[in-house]
Parts: C-alpha cells; sequence; structure tokens
C-alpha cells in the first residue's frame, strides 16, 4: 500500500472555479484509476490560488492480475482456424487445454492472464490524461507552443506538477512539464523551491514554506481573523458567506485587517458602501451594536507584512475612499434632480428596440397597476399611492449612482424617494418592485408594492411574447422565466385570486394601444354593470370601448384604430394572453415540482384545463396530494383505474340510458354503487363550486367501498347486452364524476 | 518604497529602462488618438502571425467619457498607459511583471500584491484573452493579458500584454490623493501644470461642443477609407482608418447622440473594420488563420 501525492502548479487560479476544480480532479483521477481496478482507501483535495492538490491514501502497488478463459475451434478443426485463435489469444498450441465437449468432441481452451500493472505506470498515464480532459470553465493557451492551435489548455499556465507515489517520483510529461517533486511556497515570503518528500510531509512543508493548502482552513483563519479584528474595535462583523469563500480562493496564507474610512460617507446609502466594498475591493463590513454600519472595513491580505500590515491598510483605505468620493459625489448629484424629473429621460432609454421607450413601459405600467387596483384585483391600495410609484419606480435608471451600481436600482430609487417626502407605501414599492430577484429573495406582499410589481411583470413578459422573444430550452435572453416565477411567487404568498385572463388581455390590449401610440388616450370607464355582453366593442364619437370577460373595459381614441384593426387588436391580445397563460402554468408545475410535489398530481390537476386562478390550481393538488395517500385514495385510485381499462377495452362512452331505471333486477352491489353515486355526486360538485376541495375528495372517498365491492362480486360484461350497456354506463358515470375532481388518469399508482 | 517616490517622468524612464534590459524594443506612441493602447498596432498586428515580437512603449489613451474637466481627482479623459508585449508569452512572464514593480520601488514584503480574475475582451478589436488586474493593496495597477484571439483569429502563439495604468501607479507610489498633484519631473512641476487646462478644454469640446454632424461624417469617411484601403491591399492604413473610426464613436458617445440601441450596431461597425485589416494583414504576411 502507498499513498500518491499529486500538485498541480499554475498561475493564479480564479477563485470561483477552485472547489469545482477539486471536485473534478477528485471524480476523473478515481475514475481513471478505477478503470484499471485500482481503488484508494481515501481521497483528499485540496485548491489555492496557485495549486490544485490530491492526496490518494492506500493504493496498491500493482493492479491484479486478470485471468479469462476463452474458448476456441475444435481441436480437429483445419489449421487456419487453431492459427487465427492463437493469434488472436497471443498463445502457442502446446498452452491450449483440449476438452471433451457435449458432442463426443474435443475443443481448445485458452486461458490468457493479464499480469497487473504496477500502480505507478497507472498513474503515469491517468494524470496527463485528466489534465488534458479538465474541465476548465475557461481555458488558455500559452507560452512557445501555443504556436499550435492544439497546443495544451488549462485555466492559467500550468507550472509545475510534482508526482509522488511513496516517495517515489511518478514520471511523466505533460506539454514540456515534467513530473518531480519540487514546487514552490507563498510567492513572496518563500519563493524559492521546496523539495516534497512524500504525501506525509507535503501539508506540513507548505505550510512551513506560508501555504495552508486546505482551503476550509483559509476560510476559518479569515472568519475568525475578521470577527476578532472587529470586535477588537468593539465592532460586529457582518457574516458574508460568498466573501469568506472568495476569499479564501485568493490567498494562501490569508491576514484579515481592519482598516477605516471617514464617517462623512456614512451618508451615502450604506447597500452602495457595501456593494462597493463588496464586489470592487472584498472587504467585509462591520456594524456597531445597534446594527449601524460602521466607517471600518476587514480586508484580507495574502502577506505578513513585516510592518504588522500598516501599508497595507493604508493602501486600501485611500482606494475606498477613491471609490467612496465617487459614490458620494453621484449620490449628492442625483439628490439634486426630484425623481419626477428623472422620468422624463426615461423616454430616451430604449427597454428593448421593439418594445419602445422605458417611458412607454413605465406609462403602460402606471395604467395597468391603476387599473387593477380600481377593479379590486388588488385590494387596500390607495390609488394615488399606486400611481406614483408606477411612475417614479424606474426613475432611478436615469441616476448616475444606478449607472455606477446597476444591481442596486430599485433600491437607490427609494432612498432617493425618501428624501424627497415620498410616503412609505411609495418608497417601499420603488425598493421592492423587482423582487423577488433570486430564489430565498423576500417576496413582497404590501398591496402598493404588488400592484406596481405584478403590472411590471406582466407588461415585461406580455411584451416579449408579442415580439416572439419566448424563452426555449436554454435560451432565455430576458430573464423571462425568473419574472414569471416571482409573479407565481407574489400570487401565491399573498394567496391573491386573480383573473389571470382577463389581466393578461388588458395587459396586451395596453401593449398593443401604446405600439399604436394611442396610450395617453386610454381610460377604464366602469360599464361592466350596465351591459351584459362580452367580447364587446362599442364605437363612440371619437373613442372606442373594448370589453372583454368579468373585468377588462378599456377605452381609447378611435382616430388610431380604424374599423378593420379592431378585430385584429382583439385576436393579438387574446392569442397572446392564452401563450403567456399557457407558460405561466408551465413555470407554476416546474416551480410546483421543484417544491416537491409530486408531477402527476400537478398533471392531473391542471389537465382539467379552463383553470386561470392559480392560487386555486394549487389549493386542488394540494387536497389531492392528500387524499391519494390515504388508504381511501389508493383504493380508489385503484378501482377508477379499472373502470378506465374497462371503459377504454371496450370502447364506451356513456350512451345515454339511464342506469338509476333499469329494466332488469339489480344485483346488490349494483344497487349500492347508484346509491353512492346518487348520493356522493350532489356534494362533491358543490365542494367544487365552494372551492372545498378536502370535502370534494371526501365525498369520492365514499366511493370505495361500493366501487371495491362492484368490482368483486358483478360481471360488467354480462351476457345479457342490457345489463353489460346499464354497466357500463354505471362505470362511466364514476369516471366522469372523480375527473371532475381531478383527471385521476393521470396519477400514478 | 525608496525613500524619495520617482516622479512621473523618472517612473517612465524607470520601465523603459527595466524592459529595455528584458530585450524589449522600447517604442514610442501611436500618433493617433486611441481608447487604449492595446489598439496601437505594435500590440494588435503584431499580437498575430508566428513571429517573435518583444516590445514597450507609453501610450496616450482617449477615453472621453471619463472627462471630468480636471474637477475629479481620478478621472481623466486623456492619460497614458505603458504597454508591454512579449510574444510568445515568456514562461517567467510573472516574475519579470513582479521585477518591474520591484524596480519601481514596491517592497514586496510590505505591500499586498495579487493577481485577480479579470479577462479581458475588446468588442471593438474582436479580440479577447485570460489573465487577471492585479492588485497592490486593493489598487488595480495592471491588466495582465494572455491574449487568446485578435481580430477574430486565434494568437499563435499566443502573446502576454502587461498594461500599467501610469498616473494611478504614480499616484500610488507617491501617495498622492490627486492625479494633478502628482510629482511630474522632481524639479516642481506637477501633473496638474501640465495637463490641467487640457483636461478642461478637451471635457468641453467632448461633451459640449464637438460637431455631431462632423463626427457622423468623419465616422463614415473613415469607415469608406478604411475599405478603400482594404480593396487597395493595404492592411495597416486600413488599420489606421479603423483607430479613427473607433475615435469618432468614442467621442459620439460621450455627446450622448448614440442610443442604447445603436450602440451595439456602431462597435459591430468598427469590429468590422478592424477585423478586415486583421485579415488582410494575415494574408498579405501569408498566415493561415
Amino acid at each position: 500500500m502507498a499513498d500518491f501525492l499529486l500538485e498541480l502548479l499554475s498561475e493564479e487560479i480564479p477563485a470561483r472555479m477552485q472547489v469545482k476544480a477539486s471536485a473534478d480532479l477528485a471524480r476523473m483521477f478515481e475514475a481513471r484509476l478505477g478503470d484499471a481496478g485500482l481503488r484508494a482507501e481515501s481521497l483528499e483535495t485540496f485548491a489555492t490560488p496557485r495549486r490544485l492538490a490530491l492526496i490518494a491514501r492506500g493504493l496498491p502497488a500493482e493492479t491484479e492480475t486478470v485471468r479469462e478463459e476463452r474458448r476456441g475451434p475444435r481441436a480437429d478443426a483445419p489449421d487456419a482456424a487453431i492459427a487465427g485463435f492463437l493469434r488472436s489469444t497471443g498463445l502457442s498450441r502446446e498452452q491450449l487445454e483440449e476438452r471433451e465437449d457435449k458432442k463426443g468432441g474435443r475443443t481448445l481452451f485458452a486461458t490468457i492472464e493479464r499480469p497487473g500493472r504496477s500502480t505507478a505506470s497507472v498513474i503515469a498515464e491517468a494524470v496527463p490524461a485528466i489534465i488534458r480532459d479538465f474541465p476548465w470553465p475557461k481555458s488558455m493557451r500559452w507560452g512557445g507552443d501555443s504556436l499550435s492551435a492544439e497546443s495544451l489548455r488549462w485555466v492559467r499556465p500550468l507550472q509545475g506538477i510534482v508526482a509522488l507515489l511513496g516517495e517515489e517520483i511518478v514520471p511523466f510529461d505533460v506539454a514540456g512539464v515534467r513530473s518531480g517533486a519540487a514546487t514552490v511556497g507563498h510567492r513572496f515570503h518563500h519563493p524559492g523551491a521546496i523539495t516534497i518528500g512524500s504525501a506525509n510531509d507535503y501539508v506540513e512543508k507548505l505550510r512551513a514554506c506560508h501555504v495552508v493548502l486546505d482551503p476550509a482552513e483559509r476560510r476559518r483563519i479569515i472568519a475568525d481573523g475578521a470577527a476578532a479584528a472587529a470586535s477588537a474595535a468593539g465592532l460586529v462583523l457582518v457574516e458574508d458567506d460568498g466573501l469568506l469563500a472568495e476569499n479564501a480562493g485568493l490567498t494562501e496564507w490569508p491576514v484579515p485587517l481592519l482598516g477605516g474610512f471617514d464617517p462623512a460617507f456614512l451618508d451615502v446609502p450604506r447597500e452602495v458602501i457595501q456593494l462597493t466594498m463588496r464586489t470592487n475591493q472584498k472587504y467585509f463590513a462591520c456594524v456597531d451594536a445597534d446594527g449601524a454600519l460602521a466607517p471600518s472595513f476587514v480586508c484580507v491580505a495574502n502577506v505578513e507584512a513585516s510592518d504588522g500590515g500598516a501599508a497595507i491598510v493604508d493602501g486600501n483605505r485611500k482606494v475606498l475612499a477613491a471609490r467612496l468620493a465617487d459614490a458620494r459625489f453621484f449620490w449628492e448629484q442625483d439628490l439634486k434632480v426630484p425623481l419626477e424629473q428623472r422620468t422624463e429621460k426615461l423616454s430616451g432609454i430604449v427597454f428593448h428596440e421593439r418594445l419602445g421607450t422605458l417611458g412607454e413601459k413605465v406609462e403602460r405600467v402606471a395604467r395597468l397597476a391603476q387599473w387593477m387596483v380600481q377593479e379590486r384585483i388588488v385590494r387596500g391600495a390607495d390609488p394615488a399611492h399606486v400611481e406614483a410609484a408606477a411612475r417614479l419606480a424606474k426613475a432611478d435608471l436615469g441616476t448616475e449612482l444606478v449607472g455606477e451600481f446597476p444591481e442596486l436600482q430599485g433600491l437607490i430609487g427609494s432612498y432617493y424617494a425618501r428624501a424627497q417626502g415620498q410616503p412609505d407605501s411609495v418608497v417601499e414599492a420603488i425598493r421592492d418592485h423587482y423582487r423577488p430577484a433570486g430564489q430565498g429573495d423576500a417576496v413582497p406582499t404590501s398591496p402598493v408594492t404588488v400592484a406596481v410589481n405584478l403590472a411590471d411583470r406582466l407588461d415585461t413578459l406580455v411584451g416579449f411574447f408579442s415580439i416572439g422573444e419566448r424563452p426555449s430550452g436554454s435560451r432565455d435572453p430576458f430573464a423571462l422565466r425568473r419574472a414569471a416565477l416571482g409573479f407565481l411567487q407574489i400570487l401565491i404568498r399573498s394567496g391573491l385570486r386573480v383573473p389571470l385572463g382577463d389581466m393578461l388581455v388588458q395587459t396586451a390590449v395596453l401593449l398593443i394601444v401604446s405600439r399604436m401610440g394611442a396610450l395617453s388616450s386610454v381610460s377604464f370607464p366602469d360599464l361592466l354593470d350596465s351591459d351584459d355582453h362580452e367580447h364587446e366593442i362599442t364605437a363612440e364619437v371619437g373613442s372606442f370601448t373594448y370589453r372583454h370577460g368579468d373585468h377588462v373595459v378599456v377605452r381609447w381614441n378611435s382616430a388610431l384604430t380604424p374599423n378593420i384593426e379592431r378585430g385584429k387588436l382583439i385576436e393579438e391580445a387574446t392569442d397572446l394572453s392564452e401563450a403567456v397563460l399557457e407558460f405561466l402554468a408551465d413555470r407554476l408545475k416546474v416551480q410546483q415540482r421543484e417544491a416537491g410535489v409530486r408531477h402527476d398530481l400537478i398533471d392531473a390537476v391542471f389537465s382539467l384545463g379552463g383553470e386561470d386562478d392559480l392560487v386555486r390550481v394549487l389549493a386542488r393538488v394540494k387536497a389531492l396530494q392528500a387524499f391519494v395517500e390515504t388508504a381511501e385514495g389508493t383504493d380508489l385510485l385503484a378501482g377508477y383505474k379499472r373502470a378506465t381499462n374497462i371503459l377504454k377495452k371496450e370502447d364506451w362512452d356513456e350512451d345515454g340510458i339511464p342506469w338509476h331505471q333499469p329494466s332488469f333486477d339489480l344485483a346488490a352491489e349494483e344497487a349500492e354503487l347508484i346509491q353512492a353515486l346518487d348520493a356522493q355526486e350532489p356534494r362533491a360538485k358543490m365542494a367544487l363550486e365552494d372551492e372545498e376541495f378536502e370535502r370534494a375528495m371526501a365525498a369520492l372517498a365514499r366511493l370505495r367501498a361500493p366501487v371495491d365491492a362492484f368490482f368483486d362480486k358483478v360481471t360488467v360484461n354480462d351476457p345479457d347486452a342490457v345489463k353489460r350497456r346499464a354497466r357500463l354506463n354505471l362505470l362511466a358515470r364514476m369516471r366522469t364524476l372523480v375527473d371532475q375532481v381531478a383527471d385521476f388518469s393521470k396519477i400514478e399508482g | 518604497m525608496a525613500v524619495q517616490p520617482p516622479s512621473f517622468q523618472q517612473l517612465i524612464l524607470t520601465l523603459h529602462h527595466y524592459w529595455s534590459e528584458q530585450g524589449c524594443l522600447i517604442l514610442q506612441p501611436y500618433d493617433m488618438e486611441m481608447g487604449a493602447g492595446t489598439f496601437h498596432s505594435a500590440t494588435t498586428l503584431r499580437a498575430l502571425g508566428p513571429d517573435p515580437w518583444n516590445a514597450a512603449f507609453v501610450q496616450p489613451c482617449r477615453r472621453p467619457t471619463d472627462g471630468r474637466y480636471g474637477e475629479n481627482p481620478n478621472r481623466l479623459q486623456h492619460y497614458y498607459q505603458y504597454q508591454v508585449i512579449l510574444k510568445p508569452s515568456p514562461p517567467d512572464l510573472q516574475q519579470l511583471y513582479l521585477g518591474s514593480l520591484a524596480a519601481i520601488g514596491i517592497d514586496f514584503t510590505k505591500h499586498d500584491i495579487r493577481f485577480v480574475e479579470d479577462d479581458w475582451e475588446s468588442p471593438t478589436l474582436g479580440a479577447w484573452g485570460l489573465g487577471w488586474e492585479v492588485w497592490c493593496d486593493g489598487m488595480e495597477v495592471t491588466q495582465f493579458t494572455y491574449f487568446q484571439q485578435m481580430g477574430g483569429f486565434d494568437c499563435r502563439p499566443v502573446a502576454g500584454e502587461l498594461t500599467y495604468g501610469l498616473e494611478r501607479l504614480a499616484m500610488y507610489i507617491q501617495n498622492k490623493d490627486s492625479v494633478y498633484d502628482l510629482d511630474y519631473n522632481g524639479a516642481g512641476i506637477t501633473y496638474g501644470d501640465v495637463f490641467l487646462e487640457n483636461e478642461r478644454q478637451m471635457s468641453a469640446w467632448n461633451f459640449e461642443v464637438a460637431d455631431t454632424d462632423r463626427l457622423f461624417d468623419l465616422f463614415r469617411k473613415a469607415e469608406a477609407e478604411c475599405r478603400h484601403c482594404l480593396d487597395a491591399g493595404l492592411p495597416i492604413p486600413a488599420y489606421e482608418q479603423a483607430i479613427k473610426a473607433s475615435h469618432m464613436f468614442n467621442l459620439l458617445n460621450a455627446r450622448g447622440v448614440i442610443s442604447v440601441a445603436e450602440r451595439q450596431a456602431y462597435i459591430g461597425r468598427v469590429r468590422d473594420l478592424a477585423k478586415g485589416a486583421c485579415q488582410a494583414w494575415m494574408e498579405k504576411n501569408g498566415w493561415a488563420a
């Protein structure tokens, strides 16, 4: 048994790639050795900015001998056949064995023995192959060899290889880099060569040369050191796992150092300060005992400086000061211009070349949000606040600060809105109208925010669908899936019951009217109670009114829509609405699947169709899931499947012959099933109408016993055609009832 | 750090001396307006083809949108890059580079030097490479790149490119908070004495005065002239016209007359010119793509 050490030394490996590279190295090494029949007792990997390393412990000295027996031709076969067999086995005639076969003749057998290979030779082949095939997310060529386009690719130039099995070098060569026992220590503390003896002294030898190999240990050093530095100054470190990992990937010898900045910079929104510290400088932030941002930072140096880090802290302080000075300058400049005034600038910013400017988008969103409040789709929002929030939500896109920190859009606008004395609900809506921004982000619930947020997302979804930009496969350049998911999360979080079809039609109408340049003439007259007609357009002098469903009534300037355009407009709006609704339903399915809901139950509910209230869909799925997990549910499902199989085999659809007045004597179980259906059918239907899905399921559960008994005792395919027909109809009736609750044929099991 | 930090001009002389010792040709700036030292044909065109090439030079860079009328201590519309190109990239390029930092007085026992991932891409040149921004105590002092493609062609062999931001580096080693306070010559002249008025006037021209119709016209003329040169089989003059078009685009951009939607289209037009010149250069030299 021996331990193997591999170190691949290179120029600085990007921090974000190190974790996966370690895992890839272990996986590929294990697979390559496994192919040769070798298995290490344990595998350990290390990554630093300059090296990837692996220690495989307990490798046998060689692979096992493999014996293989092969049957050849008969002993009395022609010479040519025997010669061919000898060639293919590499043996001589004397080494073959003759055995008696079943027919009484004699057949030749060869035993081929493949001797074990030395582990070193397996490794010497495996490692170069691993290096050549290594799946770096981005790799490069370098140096004189790169004259050929086929030269080795690595994440950055590969500088050296240590390969030791036990204490012996495993010799090989990859693109001119020879394996050996020498590496280097820390770039500045110990730049000279060091010779490694074996896997056993590798970690400690490097530690003595200022290299901590284990990323987890570097993380600990940073976490503890940074927390200690902060607390020594009476502060608390703002923990940040991403920063820990990144700094661990940027250092071989991490030294956390505390620095400060001019408290005057604290006028700038704290998110801006934290963002610039984090993304540009990789600094940790600190807060005081009250949780307020402190004018301090913790940077992580990669060197134990001779002056204790004074020069390093001073240099970092100056860099941060320059960045904060820039941010403060932008902040102060931006404050001089009221947000209302900035919205004018949005007419000059293209949202998408085929969807017009941001100014137009804001106008559509404002109207859509207002309409949602007017129709009580979103309740409890002050219409004036919705109007203000929608119009100001994108205003910060014209500010200098968002130009510098685009990821803080919305948030920065909320700071300016607050500074200008906007009410809290408006400030909050501006801040949160892009949220949730990703998994785990908070889902807004306050009514003003919800109205603006949903309107913005609907406009984006319908807009991009209208220009044929719907996501496909991995292509989703406008992040429509995320927009849809956020939309669904908001509905679900607040339990919002919305007429989605109507909302989508309204969104589409506004989009089309906006495209015609008529948005400013749009109004939402309250005509729904005065007229029953749906899908109607009325032309009055100078205007059109379009109504659809229970909610949509929209009126706009008729000069822009000649008669011929109306039909097209409505057709386009309804087509778009259907396409986006389908997309949203698909996303809901995906979201539910990812949340662990059985996909067959989702399908069973979705295939009912005609449903645009997604909250109701989810309630039904939930009740169904609970039901099918009970004994009644399982049995009823079995009975349902048996019934549908029979109906399918007989190709039977209910044919209208009444099952409750049969002309023959009913079997007892038959009569009971009829009775059960008579009793439960109205209950289930009523429960469905009341959206009491548990109650509907409970009604179905009562069918279980009669269905079971029916199948036990009653012959469906009775020779008497009248009986057969009545019984098939009875089963069809049962199927119809069950299918109203959910499409049970989609359920597995 | 040395007791007396080097002046701005001494910094340049030290780098010239250092890279000259390493076998680089010391070239002079290209006599045209450009946004980065990479545009110098000693980088762009020489990065193509198999011939070795080692050169170092200062290149004045013009970034009209970065002008601040001389009021921002860190931003300039005209500044200097120190550019080193080594082809093929030598195996000890990082060490050579660190040697240059030591030469200008950076003490590695007191300062924190880091190579932080930063991949480089120039959409207008159809070029990209992998490398780092080099940090000294958290400040980016150099862009370090291994060119992988130039003008859409694979670099065979790969060149290493080092781009030092001279003003920033000087501010760092002279411990100055404003670029205008930099000691230019070690004898009383500051960077501001030399360039402050230039920044004021050029910012005003870039942002307010430049006649955009004429700039659009110049862009189109450079584009046409580039094609004309390509038709005549003259890649070097064609490349100069591509640089000119690129600068006109930068000026138009600073004047705010190119919309977000049009931006990509203009960048694409410049890239076509640069790629055309690179292709003609490859063909003229008989190099296979």
